[in-house]
C-alpha cells in the first residue's frame, strides 16, 4: 500500500496541538485590527432607520464640512454595479440586487452612506449630519404575506438581475419532484405538518472588520477578516471597477465566522473610502451592527406531507420550504435547496418532492450560517420521523434505522438538486449511522433512561429525544482547492494554500496532510493561508469543504514535492526512488542506509541538477460525501412554569477519520452548543416597524460556560475513500441535532409538540396549557 | 510600584488626563482624554491581546486583571486604572515561555479561533489564584463570563483543570 492510501498513520489521527494555538494562548497572533497603521482613518456607516423606503434625496454637505471628515460617500458617489454580497463561486447563484451602498432602504440596517474621518467622534458627528430625504413605504414582514398579491414590491428596481419573481417578493425558487407511484396511494399512515424556524445570529466573537490602504506601488490592500479572500478580491474589484491584479486581500487570524464572514460587506465600502481619501482607513461593525447588518440564519417555513408503511418503509416525502431571505437575496437560492438536498437523501422515500422559495421581507438579510438550510430541513424531518413512528406504534430509533441511507447507496435527489444548479450522482462511501446510533445509545444509556423515566409523577417531567442527520463534504464540481508546498535547506517547509483557516483549525489539519506524506512533523511546515498575491486559490471556508477539498489538494501537492525529494535522495543514496521511503524527517533507503531532509535540499539547491523541491497542486471533487451523526438528549420540562432544562446530551459522528480527533471534537462540541442555544433561548426579536429589539448579548442570548448542558462528542471512526487519509467534514452537521432532539425529548416528557423554535418558557407552557384545555372539557367554566 | 498607593487626585488638562499604570509589572506614564476607556488604552498602547468583541461589558474578551481581580476593561475609565496593576494577556507569559495556565488551553485543544482565549485564561489567573484547586463547578463558574462561540467550552473547561493540577504539582505551586 502507498503512502496515498495508508491506514495507519504518524501524523494524521494524532491530538496534534494547534499550530497557531500558543501565539493566540499569549495574544500574540494577530486579527485584522491588530496591526498599528499610521495614518488609519475610522470607517462609519450610515444605516437605514425605515424597513422600507424611497430615498428622494441626500444631502452630505454638512457632514462634509465637520472638522477631521475626509469623505463622505452614497450611492451616487460609486459604480451603480448589482451584485450580490454572497462569497460564492463564480457565477454566484445569487441574485445580483445590492448596491454597496443602496439608492433605497429596504430594511432597518440597510447601508445608505459611508464616512472617513481622523477620528470617532467626527465620523459619528458626520452622520449625524448626513440629511436624507425618505418617502416611508409600506414594508412587509411576514414571509408568506411577502409572496401574496398586493404585497410592497422590495426590489422594484430595473437593474437588478436573476429574480425569478419581482413582483411576489421570490427572490430563488426551485421545484423538484421522483415519483414511483401515485402520491401516498401506498401509505397507511399520512402526516402533513407545518413547522417555522427563527431568526438567528452567527455571533462570531470578533465582529466583522476590514482595514484597507495603498502599499507602496499603488495597489489597493484590504486585511479582512474574511472566511473567502479570493471571492472578495473578485467582488470587490467588479463593483468598484477596479482591475482585479490591483487588489490584494490578506487574510491575518480570524475570529470566528460560521458563514457570515463568507459575506463581502464591509470590503467595498472601506475600499472605496481609501479609493477616496487616499489614505488606510479601518471599517468595523459594532457588536449591535453585526446583528443587524451582517448576516443572519434564514428562518423558514416549511411543511412537510410524508407517508408511511405499517412495516416502516417511508414511502412519500413532500417538502415545501419558504426561506425568508431579508432585504437582499445572498445565498437564497443555495440555503433554501440545501433544505431539501441534505436531508430528502437521509430517508429513501420513492416518491420525493421539493418545492422551494426563498422571499425578500424587509428585515436584516439571511446569509450562510453553518448548516447552511440542513438546520432548519432537519428540526422538520427528525421532529416528522417521532410523529411517523408514533403514528405506526414504532421505536424511533428502529424506524429511523430502517430507512437511512446506506453505504452503496444513492439518491436522485444527489442529481437532482445541488447547490444552486444540479447536483452529480454519487454514491455513499463511508456511513457509520449505524454504529453512531449504537454507540449514542449507549454512552448515553437510553434504555437505561427510558425505563427509569417510565413511572413519572410531580411537576416536573423528564423525557427523551434522539435525531439522525447527515451534511456534505464540499460542493462537488465547483468548489476548487490548490495548495503549493516549498522545501527549504533546513527541511523545512512552506505550505501555501487559499484555504482559510477562521479558527477551525484547518492550518493545522491541513499541515498534518502534509505532514503524513512527508514524514515530518507538522513543527516542520511553516503555514501561510491566505493571501491572494502569495497563495493559490481556493473558494474558501465554507460548506464544510476544507478539509475534504483543500485537505486532498495538500495531500497531491505533498505527494508531487515527495516524488521529487525522493528522486534526489535515491540519487544520495545510490537506491531506486521506489525503495526510498520518508518517515522521521529522513530519507531512508532499502539498504537502511538514510540521509536526512536537509542533505536532500542542499543537494537540489547547489549540487546536482539543481532545482527547487516544490510541489503543487488542485482538486475539485466529484462526490460530496456525508458525515452522518446521531444525538441523544433528555430534558427535564417544568409543567408550572414551562421551563426546559437539557439534563444530558450525547452526539455521535462519524467524519471518516478525524485528521485531528481533538480540534474534530471542538468543531462538533461547537456546533452541538450553537445548536442547543438555538434550540432554547436565541432569536432576534422586531419591532412593529422592523427595527431588532435585541441587538445585544445581553438580550440576544447566546450559551456562557454556566448556561451549557453537560453534553458529549463521540468520534465514530470509518474510512471515506474520496477523502484524505479518509477524511470527511465535521464542523457543520452538530449544530442540525439540537433543535428537533429536544422538541421530540419535550414530547416524551409532556406530551406537547413545539412545531416553533426557540422552546421557551412561555411557548412550552402555552402549549401544556393548550392541551390541558383540550382535555379538560371547558364547559360550565 | 510606589504610585500603586496614594493615587491622588488626577486633573483633567485640555481634556488630557496624565496618569501611571503599571501594566504588566512597569510603570508606565500615559495620556488619556477624559472619558477614554481602559480597553482603548490599552490596544493603543500595544496590548493588542486585549480584545474587542461587544464594547458593552457582555463578552469579556477584554478581560485583563486589575490589581488581580478580573475586570473588564471596556466598561472602565482608563483614568480608574491610576496607580493600579493592570495585567494583559503579554503579561502572563509569551510563546517562549508562556505560562502554566496558556500551556495547558493549547494541550486541551481549548483554542479555536481564540479571539476569547486572552480573557479566559487571565480569568482562569484569577481563578487559581484564589482557589489553586478548583472543581469542575468552580472552573466553569470563572469562565462563566467570557463568551466562546466555538468550542461549547468543555475543552477549556479541562484546560483550567489541567492547569491547577500542573501549577499545585510545580515547585512552588506557581
Amino acid at each position: 500500500m502507498g503512502v496515498a492510501d495508508k491506514r495507519v498513520f504518524t501524523v494524521v489521527n494524532h491530538r496534534v496541538d494547534k499550530i497557531d494555538a500558543l501565539a493566540l494562548a499569549c495574544g500574540t497572533a494577530q486579527f485584522t485590527d491588530d496591526v498599528d497603521i499610521r495614518g488609519l482613518l475610522v470607517g462609519r456607516i450610515l444605516f437605514s432607520p425605515y424597513a422600507h423606503a424611497r430615498i428622494k434625496s441626500i444631502d452630505t454637505r454638512a457632514a462634509k464640512k465637520v472638522p477631521g471628515v475626509l469623505a463622505v460617500l452614497t450611492h451616487e458617489d460609486l459604480p451603480r454595479v448589482r451584485h450580490t454580497t454572497a462569497g460564492q463561486g463564480y457565477p454566484e447563484p445569487s441574485p445580483y440586487d445590492t448596491l454597496v451602498l443602496s439608492e433605497k432602504a429596504r430594511y432597518v440596517g440597510d447601508r445608505i452612506a459611508a464616512v472617513a474621518a481622523e477620528t470617532a467622534e467626527a465620523a459619528e458627528e458626520a452622520l449625524s449630519k448626513i440629511k436624507v430625504d425618505y418617502e416611508v413605504l409600506p414594508a412587509v414582514f411576514d414571509t408568506m404575506a411577502a409572496m401574496k398579491d398586493g404585497a410592497p414590491v422590495i426590489h422594484d428596481e430595473e437593474d437588478s438581475k436573476n429574480i425569478p419573481d419581482v413582483q411576489h417578493n421570490i427572490c430563488a425558487k426551485f421545484d423538484f419532484e421522483v415519483k414511483e407511484n401515485e402520491w401516498f396511494s401506498e401509505a397507511d399512515i399520512v402526516i402533513d405538518q407545518w413547522y417555522k424556524t427563527q431568526w438567528a445570529q452567527h455571533c462570531a466573537l470578533e465582529p466583522h472588520i476590514a482595514i484597507t490602504y495603498f502599499d507602496g506601488d499603488g495597489r489597493l490592500v484590504i486585511r479582512t477578516s474574511t472566511q473567502v479572500p479570493f471571492h472578495c478580491r473578485r467582488i470587490t474589484a467588479r463593483v468598484l471597477q477596479l482591475p482585479l491584479k490591483s487588489i490584494r486581500v490578506i487574510k491575518p487570524r480570524i475570529g470566528g465566522g460560521f458563514g457570515s464572514k463568507q459575506e463581502v460587506l464591509l470590503e467595498p465600502v472601506c475600499a472605496a473610502l481609501t479609493l477616496a481619501t487616499r489614505r488606510p482607513v479601518k471599517l468595523e461593525f459594532s457588536r449591535k451592527e453585526t446583528f443587524i447588518s451582517s448576516r443572519t440564519r434564514h428562518p423558514f417555513v416549511l411543511r412537510l406531507k410524508t407517508g408511511a408503511k405499517k412495516d416502516g418503509t417511508i414511502t412519500d416525502a413532500h417538502m415545501e420550504v419558504y426561506c425568508d431571505n431579508g432585504a437582499y437575496g445572498a445565498h437564497s437560492l443555495t440555503v433554501m435547496m440545501c433544505s431539501g438536498s441534505h436531508t430528502l437523501p437521509m430517508y429513501q422515500a420513492k416518491n420525493s418532492r421539493f418545492i422551494g422559495r426563498s422571499v425578500y421581507t424587509n428585515l436584516p438579510v439571511g446569509g450562510a450560517y453553518r448548516g447552511f438550510g440542513a438546520t432548519q430541513g432537519f428540526f422538520a424531518w427528525e421532529s416528522q420521523m417521532d410523529m411517523m413512528a408514533e403514528g405506526l406504534g414504532l421505536d424511533p430509533i428502529e424506524f429511523r434505522r430502517k430507512n437511512y441511507i446506506r453505504s452503496g447507496e444513492g439518491s436522485p435527489v444527489f442529481k437532482a438538486m445541488g447547490e444552486g444548479r444540479e447536483g452529480i450522482e454519487q454514491k455513499i462511501g463511508s456511513c457509520g449511522m449505524d454504529a453512531c446510533i449504537d454507540k449514542g445509545m449507549e454512552a448515553f444509556g437510553w434504555r437505561e433512561r427510558k425505563k427509569r423515566n417510565a413511572k413519572q409523577t410531580g411537576v416536573k417531567r423528564r423525557g427523551l429525544g434522539c435525531a439522525c442527520l447527515m451534511q456534505g463534504s464540499g460542493i462537488p464540481e465547483v468548489d476548487m482547492a490548490a495548495a503549493s508546498i516549498k522545501m527549504n535547506e533546513d527541511g523545512s517547509f512552506n505550505l501555501h494554500m487559499g484555504a482559510t483557516d477562521l479558527g477551525t483549525g484547518s492550518d493545522t489539519v491541513l499541515a498534518q496532510i502534509a505532514a503524513e506524506v512527508l514524514g515530518i512533523s507538522v513543527k516542520d511546515i511553516i503555514v501561510l493561508s491566505s493571501d491572494t498575491d502569495l497563495t493559490p486559490f481556493d473558494v474558501g471556508a465554507y460548506a464544510s469543504s476544507t478539509t475534504f477539498i483543500s485537505g486532498n489538494a495538500v495531500k497531491k501537492a505533498a505527494l508531487h514535492a515527495r516524488e521529487q525529494i525522493l528522486k534526489v535522495a535515491a540519487r544520495i543514496l545510490d537506491e531506486d526512488p521506489e525503495d526510498v521511503d520518508l518517515k522521521d524527517g529522513k530519507a531512508v533507503g532499502k539498504s537502511g542506509r538514510s540521509c536526512s531532509l536537509s542533505e536532500v535540499a542542499n543537494t537540489a539547491f547547489y549540487y546536482h541538477d539543481q532545482h527547487q523541491i516544490m510541489g503543487v497542486a488542485s482538486h475539485t471533487a466529484t462526490s460530496s460525501p456525508p458525515p452522518f451523526a446521531a444525538h441523544f438528549t433528555e430534558v427535564e420540562v417544568d409543567t408550572e412554569t414551562g421551563q426546559v432544562e437539557v439534563l444530558s446530551y450525547v452526539s455521535t459522528v462519524d467524519c471518516g477519520t478525524a485528521i485531528n480527533p481533538t480540534l474534530a471534537e471542538g468543531q462538533n462540541d461547537g456546533a452541538v452548543l450553537n445548536g442547543l442555544s438555538y434550540a432554547l433561548t436565541e432569536e432576534m426579536r422586531f419591532n412593529a416597524a422592523g427595527a431588532m429589539v435585541n441587538s445585544s448579548f445581553r438580550n440576544y442570548k447566546i450559551y456562557s460556560a454556566g448556561d451549557a448542558p453537560p453534553f458529549q462528542t463521540i468520534l465514530i471512526p470509518t474510512y471515506e475513500p474520496d477523502g484524505p487519509f479518509g477524511a470527511k467534514s465535521v464542523s457543520e452537521i452538530g449544530i442540525n441535532g439540537p433543535q428537533p432532539a429536544i422538541a421530540n425529548a419535550i414530547y416524551d416528557a409532556v406530551g406537547v409538540r413545539l412545531f416553533a423554535p426557540p422552546f421557551t418558557p412561555e411557548k412550552v407552557l402555552a402549549a401544556l396549557q393548550a392541551t390541558k384545555k383540550k382535555r379538560v372539557p371547558t364547559s360550565g367554566r | 510600584m510606589a504610585k500603586t498607593k496614594g493615587r491622588g487626585v488626577l486633573k483633567a488638562v485640555d481634556g488630557v488626563i496624565a496618569i501611571t499604570v503599571n501594566i504588566n509589572g512597569r510603570d508606565q506614564a500615559l495620556k488619556v482624554v477624559s472619558g477614554e476607556y481602559l480597553l482603548d488604552t490599552l490596544r493603543r498602547e500595544g496590548y493588542k491581546g486585549v480584545k474587542k468583541g461587544c464594547d458593552n461589558g457582555d463578552c469579556g474578551t477584554c478581560t485583563v486583571l486589575l490589581d488581580g481581580r478580573p475586570v473588564l476593561a471596556c466598561m472602565m475609565f482608563a483614568a480608574q486604572a491610576h496607580g493600579r496593576r493592570v495585567l494583559t494577556i503579554e503579561g502572563l507569559g509569551t510563546p517562549d515561555r508562556p505560562h502554566p495556565i496558556q500551556q495547558a488551553f493549547v494541550e486541551s485543544g481549548a483554542v479555536q479561533c481564540g479571539f476569547c482565549i486572552p480573557g479566559m485564561v487571565l480569568a482562569t489567573k484569577a481563578l487559581l489564584d484564589e482557589n489553586p484547586d478548583p472543581d469542575e463547578p468552580a472552573a466553569r463558574r470563572a469562565l462563566d463570563g467570557n463568551l466562546c462561540r466555538c468550542t461549547g467550552y468543555v475543552k477549556q473547561i479541562e484546560a483550567v483543570l489541567l492547569a491547577a493540577k500542573r501549577i499545585k504539582a510545580s515547585p512552588g505551586g506557581k
